[in-house]
Parts: structure tokens; C-alpha cells; sequence
């Protein structure tokens, strides 16, 4: 499929290739630009930025491959990353992505039976001083407990559970089975996928 | 008792400081102005150079030396600031581009006239996405003004300031990763030397600085770069000057950033700063300095300088938590400080489940260049997994030292070392809790958040 912008976002192309020495530089703000338009960076996608900032689509191929943040295939209309690393783990990050499992009943890597939110484990966004956090879709949700991560779901549609929330602890004496979520991280869905403005429009947003 | 000195972060808790006006009204600019318009390129990198401000993104090199390996003819010179703050614990960068964007841009401003460039991009972790947005703002408002643009201040010198997101990767914090990265390609690694004063940006020389390190030159030129050196607590001779911002996370009652003199003490930092340990009954068991590559502190363990000739001796004998937090103290008892922003973990913690956490992380941002890095940073985690399992045997333990000193030294970035260097403090200070975890596993038992009364409460035991 072919993939097109509007003339007022190939002006916006325009602006994000001036900023530059070289056509190629723009290439990661575009890629930005077309996935959030697109919801991920499809075929046309890389057709698209090969052709307008004269690279090879191998090229283009390999910086997508390489960043996580470039969605390789659709995803729900929310995501939702949460925090694993060290700092949130200690304040009872994993907790938080337990329940989030449980609401969504998909495990990290997987979208909801609803389709409205995909789960992803991220790392460490910087927000250490406020752990345990997480970040949906553009907004960072810090000092979390279960209480405000279920307010936050219940806005996003999520059902809530159909029984009060189980006690999670488990004892702590003997090592239990390993539980679902410790199965070896996947590489692909670890890392947030994102879709962030582009540094070109993202100004033109209301602030806060 | 350590306190907070606000000056880098004098207009944070001033409401709407992010916007031009309100940071005019609390003196944005007025150092830009005269540095453009009354200072000379060479007076500015003078005072840079007297402040001995120590690089703020992790390696704590000189900016003034920095800046004076530029070559003295070249056509054309790139300033890049380091926004990437990726470093699992650190989260003060964003303090500075959330809520004091025009300071960055400021300082931008004097880098650039006294470095002779006329363009700077602010390489940004796309995640970020408020941070993007304020500089963003910020830009577009100084432009207005004519801050930037044609004439600053005007000034026949063109300047202008351009953010641009990263896409991800932790390895493109640094900065030849960040510099292949701002061209457009595959977030990796180059070799060394060129480096990039000389050879950085486009092909061009290009200094790349911290955000936190530009954000300071305003404060320096307007108290002078003696001056702002003499801030700090650590002797002269440590040529490591001003103030710094702290971060504090994990296990302490009042996480957060907290503005200091350069060489408080980790003690200060964890219970004065920190408000102490989050749980009264639950004493310090472990501290990671400066961002997860920094190797982790043991607060029993003490200062082994006899010689009086040794730069540590003053503290021969002290406590690791009682040595000033400075680049080159930090080094002197085998660690390092880092980002300056510390990690704190309590007794409850089994440091070999956070170390199998910190080596999932070095495993996923590989950027798998090297082969030692690359293999070394996978059989780490299948090792520390396998242990995990409750299928460790004595071995493992070796195999881990073993691997880890096999990384270290080899490879084109700091990344490899960066792994290693932590995973062998892990071992070597708390070799109890490795024996523990072969012979039981990691479990629930051992989860980090374990002994807090309720699992599913997430911060649970937060002071208020
Ligand atoms: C793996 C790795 C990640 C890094 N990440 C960052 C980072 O996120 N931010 C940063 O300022 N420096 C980071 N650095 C350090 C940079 O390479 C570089 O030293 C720094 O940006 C120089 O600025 P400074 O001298 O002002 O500190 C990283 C280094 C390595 C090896
Ligand atoms: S040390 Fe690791 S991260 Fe650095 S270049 Fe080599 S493989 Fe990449
Ligand atoms: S560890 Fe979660 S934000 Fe830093």
C-alpha cells in the first residue's frame, strides 16, 4: 500500500529536512511523523521516507529495526509501558505490571481481548524518583498504586475484574513455581514501542 | 547536614518557569545577552575552563579541556547536547528540560558563540515526551524574541537550536552512537579516535555535552568561574567545581532531585536529602552510586588510603558512605559517580535478583557490535536465569566473574565495561546472596517489593 502525508505535513517534512547538513539526518523525526499517522511503520511507510529523503529502503530497514520505539507491526489504539527496571522494581513496579496483566489478561507482549490497549515492559523512562510508574501512550503515570492504576484503566474502558483482587503475596518462605511472568523477557516487545509527536508539531500542541 | 544550594535549579519550583516570560522575570537571559553582546569566545571558555566543571553525563571529563581540543581553523563546528538520560536511575535531566527549558537554551547560546558554532541539536529520548515539547516551546519563543535566529541579541551571529527525538536505544546516550544516530543511521558505536571534537556531527568537530553541563555555563559566567568552582566542598586539587544535582531512588522515605555542592557524602545524600531509609526496621544494605554502570557501595566497607601521599587518605578508614561524591573520590574506592543518582536498596533486598534485574537491561541494549559484549551481556542473564531457576550450581558463580572479565577492556564503547563492572561489585560484596540463590533460586521469596505487607499495593509504604 501506498503511503502518502498531507501538504501540510509534507511542510512539515520540508522544515524537519532544513534542519540539517544532509536529506538522511531527517530520517528519524519522519519515520516519528509517519508512524503516528500511520499507528505503526508499515511497507508504505518506508517507501515513503526512502524516497523522499533519497535512501535505499534497506536503509531506512535498518533504522527501523534497529530503534524500538518504531511499532513493526499494528498495535492497539493505547499502549501502555510499564516500568520494570531497577528503581520502579524495588517500589513495586512488578506488582503493578502483574495487575495490569491480570485487567488486561494478556501478559506483557500482548494486547487485550478488547483490543484496546497493548501491554509493554519498558525500561527505565526516567522517573526513578517517582517509581513505581508507567507511560500511556504520551503521558508518564508516576508514584502508581493499584487504586490509581485502576482509575486509570476504568477511563480507558478496560472491565474491571470479575471478583475483588486477589492477594498476590505469595509466601515467603520456599521458592514457588516461576510465575507466568518471569518466562525469559522477549526481545522484541520489551522495550516500548512508542508513538511520540513529532519535535516538529509538538509545540503546536496545547500545553498543559 | 547536607543542603540544598539552588542555583542551576533556582527557577524549578517558580510556577510557569517554562515559559519566556516568567524565566525572564527570573533572569533567564540576561547571561546570553551578555555573554553575546560583551564577552569574548575566549573569556567565556576561561571561565568554563576555571570552573572545573566535570562533564554531568556520566565520565565527569573536563568541559573546558573538552572544548579546547576543537581545531582552531575548522569551518564549521556542531554543539550537541546529550538528552538521552537512558541510565537506569537517573531522572534529572528531565528536571532541567520540564521545568527550566530556557536555561538549557541559554546556555546553549553561550556554548555556541564561545565554541564558534552557529547550529546546536538537542538529541532527546523520544520517550520524553513533555521534555520535547517544552524545548520545543522554548525555542520557538526565544526565536521570537530574537534570541536565536539571524541576529541574537543582535548580533551579526547566527544561531539556531534544534531538538531532535531519539527512537529507543539506550547505546545512543553515547555519544558517537548519538552522533550516528542524529545522522539518521542505526544507533551504533564508532571507534575512537576520531573523536567527535574533531572529527563529530556531519564529519564536522562537534562538542557533545550533558544537558545538566550546558545548563550550568549561565550560572558560571555570572559568578565567575572561580567562584562557582569554589562552591564545591572537595579540596582544589580535585578540580571537580560548582553544584549538582542529586537524584535519590528506591528504598528512601523522599525520592527525588535535590540540588547540592558538588562532594556531599552519600550519607548525606541517603538520610538527609533522601529523608532516610523508607522503613525504619530496615537498615542500608547497598547503594548504586551514580546510575546502574556505576558499582554498587557497601556501607560496612571502608577507605583503604594509609599513605598520606594518596589524594582518599582523608578518609582512610571511613565508611564509603562518608566520602565525598566526586568524580575522582568515587573512582578512588572502585566505583564511580556516574550521573550522581543513586540507587538505594535496604535489607530486604537479595542483590542477586537486582543485579539479574540491571543485566536484562545491559542484555536488551546491547547494541551487539562487539562479540564479547554482545555474547557476554546474553550469557550474563541466561546464567543469572538459570540460577534463578533453582538450577544453579557453585560454578555459576565463577562463570559470572569469569564472563564479566572477559567483557571489560574489549570492545568499542563503555557500554561492556559498564555491564561487567557493576556485575563483579554485585558478586564481590554480597557473594552471600549468590550462594543463597543457587541453593534456593530466585522466587517470590526474593522478589524486590517481597516483604512489603501488601505485593499488590505497588508503593506500598510510601511516605506521604
Ligand atoms: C552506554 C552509554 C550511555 C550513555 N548515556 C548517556 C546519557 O544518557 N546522557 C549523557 O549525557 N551521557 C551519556 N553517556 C556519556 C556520553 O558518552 C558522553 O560522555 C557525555 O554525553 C559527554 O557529556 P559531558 O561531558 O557533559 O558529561 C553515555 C555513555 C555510555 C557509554
Ligand atoms: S560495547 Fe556493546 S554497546 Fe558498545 S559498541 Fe560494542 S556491542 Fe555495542
Ligand atoms: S527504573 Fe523505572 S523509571 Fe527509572
Amino acid at each position: 500500500m501506498v503511503f502518502s502525508l498531507s501538504d501540510e505535513m509534507e511542510k512539515v517534512v520540508d522544515e524537519l529536512i532544513a534542519r540539517y547538513p544532509t536529506r538522511r539526518a531527517a530520517c528519524i523525526p519522519v519515520l516519528h511523523l509517519c508512524q503516528e499517522r500511520e499507528g505503526w511503520v508499515s511497507p508504505g511507510v518506508i517507501d515513503y521516507v526512502a524516497g523522499r529523503l533519497d535512501m535505499s529502503t534497506a536503509q531506512v530497514q535498518g533504522v527501523v529495526t534497529f530503534y524500538t520505539m518504531y511499532q513493526k507491526e499494528p498495535v492497539a489504539p493505547n499502549v501502555i509501558w510499564v516500568c520494570r527496571t531497577l528503581s520502579c522494581d524495588l517500589r513495586g513496579g512488578r506488582s503493578i505490571q502483574e495487575h495490569l496483566e491480570r485487567r488486561l489478561g494478556c501478559s506483557a507482549g500482548g494486547t487485550s481481548a478488547d483490543g484496546k490497549v497493548t501491554l509493554l515492559k519498558a525500561e527505565c523512562l526516567a522517573s526513578c524518583g517517582t517509581a513505581p510508574m508507567l507511560q500511556l501512550n504520551d503521558e508518564f503515570h508516576e508514584d502508581l498504586d493499584v487504586a490509581k492504576l485502576d482509575a486509570l484503566l476504568d477511563g480507558l474502558g478496560v472491565a474491571p475484574l470479575p471478583s475483588a483482587p486477589r492477594a498476590v503475596k505469595a509466601p515467603a518462605s520456599e521458592p514457588p513455581p516461576r510465575a507466568a511472568s518471569e518466562a525469559p523477557p522477549r526481545m522484541a516487545s520489551e522495550r516500548p514501542v512508542a508513538v511520540p509527536r513529532p519535535a516538529a508539531i509538538a509545540h503546536r500542541e496545547e500545553e498543559e | 547536614m547536607a543542603e540544598h544550594r539552588k542555583i542551576l535549579s533556582n527557577r524549578f519550583d517558580v510556577e510557569d518557569a517554562w515559559t519566556l516570560p516568567v524565566a525572564e522575570r527570573h533572569g533567564a537571559y540576561r547571561l546570553a545577552r551578555k555573554a553575546v553582546t560583551a564577552m569574548t569566545p575566549e573569556a567565556i571558555r576561561d571561565e568554563v575552563r576555571a570552573a572545573n566543571v566535570r562533564g554531568r553525563g556520566g565520565a565527569g571529563f573536563p568541559a573546558g579541556v573538552k572544548w579546547g581540543f576543537l581545531p582552531k581553523d575548522a569551518d564549521t563546528v556542531y554543539l550537541v547536547i546529550n538528552a538521552d538520560e537512558g541510565e537506569p536511575g537517573t531522572f534529572k535531566d528531565r528536571q532541567i528540560m520540564e521545568k527550566d527549558p530556557h536555561r538549557l537554551i541559554e546556555g546553549c547560546i553561550c556554548a555556541m558563540w564561545a565554541i564558534g558554532a552557529h547550529v546546536t541539536y538537542i538529541y532527546v529520548r523520544c520517550e520524553l515526551v513533555k521534555s520535547i515539547r517544552r524545548l520545543e516551546a522554548a525555542i520557538e519563543e526565544a526565536r521570537n524574541k530574537g534570541y536565536l535566529g539571524r541576529r541574537p541579541f543582535g548580533k551579526d551571529y547566527p544561531m539556531e537550536v534544534h531538538v531532535h527525538p531519539g527512537a529507543g536505544a539506550y547505546i545512543c546516550g553515547e555519544e558517537t552512537a548519538l552522533l550516528n544516530s542524529l545522522e539518521g543511521k542505526r544507533g551504533e558505536p564508532r571507534l575512537k579516535p576520531p573523536f567527535p571534537a574533531v572529527e563529530g556531527a556531519f564529519g564536522k568537530p562537534t562538542i557533545v555535552n550533558n544537558v545538566e553541563t550546558i545548563a550550568s555555563v549561565p550560572d558560571i559566567l555570572e559568578m565567575g568561574g572561580k567562584a562557582w568552582s569554589d562552591i564545591s566542598l572537595l579540596p582544589e586539587s580535585f578540580r571537580d567545581g560548582g553544584t549538582r544535582l542529586y537524584g535519590v531512588s528506591g528504598h528512601v522515605k523522599n525520592p527525588g532531585v535535590f540540588e547540592a555542592p558538588v562532594g556531599i557524602t552519600l550519607r548525606e545524600l541517603i538520610y538527609d536529602l533522601g529523608g532516610g531509609m523508607l522503613h525504619d526496621d530496615r537498615p542500608l544494605k547497598g547503594v548504586i552510586p551514580g546510575g546502574s554502570s556505576t558499582p554498587v557501595l557497601h556501607p560496612d566497607h571502608v577507605v583503604h588510603a594509609p599513605a598520606e601521599t594518596d589524594p582518599l587518605h582523608p578518609w582512610h578508614g571511613k565508611s564509603h558512605l562518608d566520602v565525598p561524591m566526586g568524580v575522582d573520590p568515587m573512582r578512588g574506592i572502585g566505583t564511580m559517580l556516574g550521573t550522581c543518582c543513586a540507587i538505594v536498596m535496604d535489607s530486604s533486598v537479595n542483590m542477586a535478583e537486582a543485579a539479574r534485574n540491571l543485566m536484562k537491561f545491559y542484555k536488551h541494549e546491547s547494541c551487539g557490535q562487539c562479540t564479547p559484549c554482545r555474547e557476554g551481556c546474553g550469557w550474563l542473564v541466561d546464567v543469572l536465569e538459570r540460577i534463578a531457576r533453582g538450577e544453579g550450581v557453585r560454578e555459576d558463580v565463577d562463570l559470572l566473574v569469569d564472563i564479566s572479565n572477559n567483557m571489560m577492556g574489549n570492545t568499542i564503547c563503555a557500554l561492556a565495561d559498564g555491564t561487567a563492572m557493576p556485575m563483579l561489585a554485585f558478586i564481590q560484596k554480597y557473594p552471600e546472596d549468590f550462594i543463597a540463590a543457587i541453593e534456593r533460586g530466585l522466587g517470590a521469596h526474593t522478589r524486590l517489593d517481597a516483604s512489603d505487607a501488601s505485593g499488590a499495593s505497588g508503593a506500598s509504604g510510601r511516605a506521604a
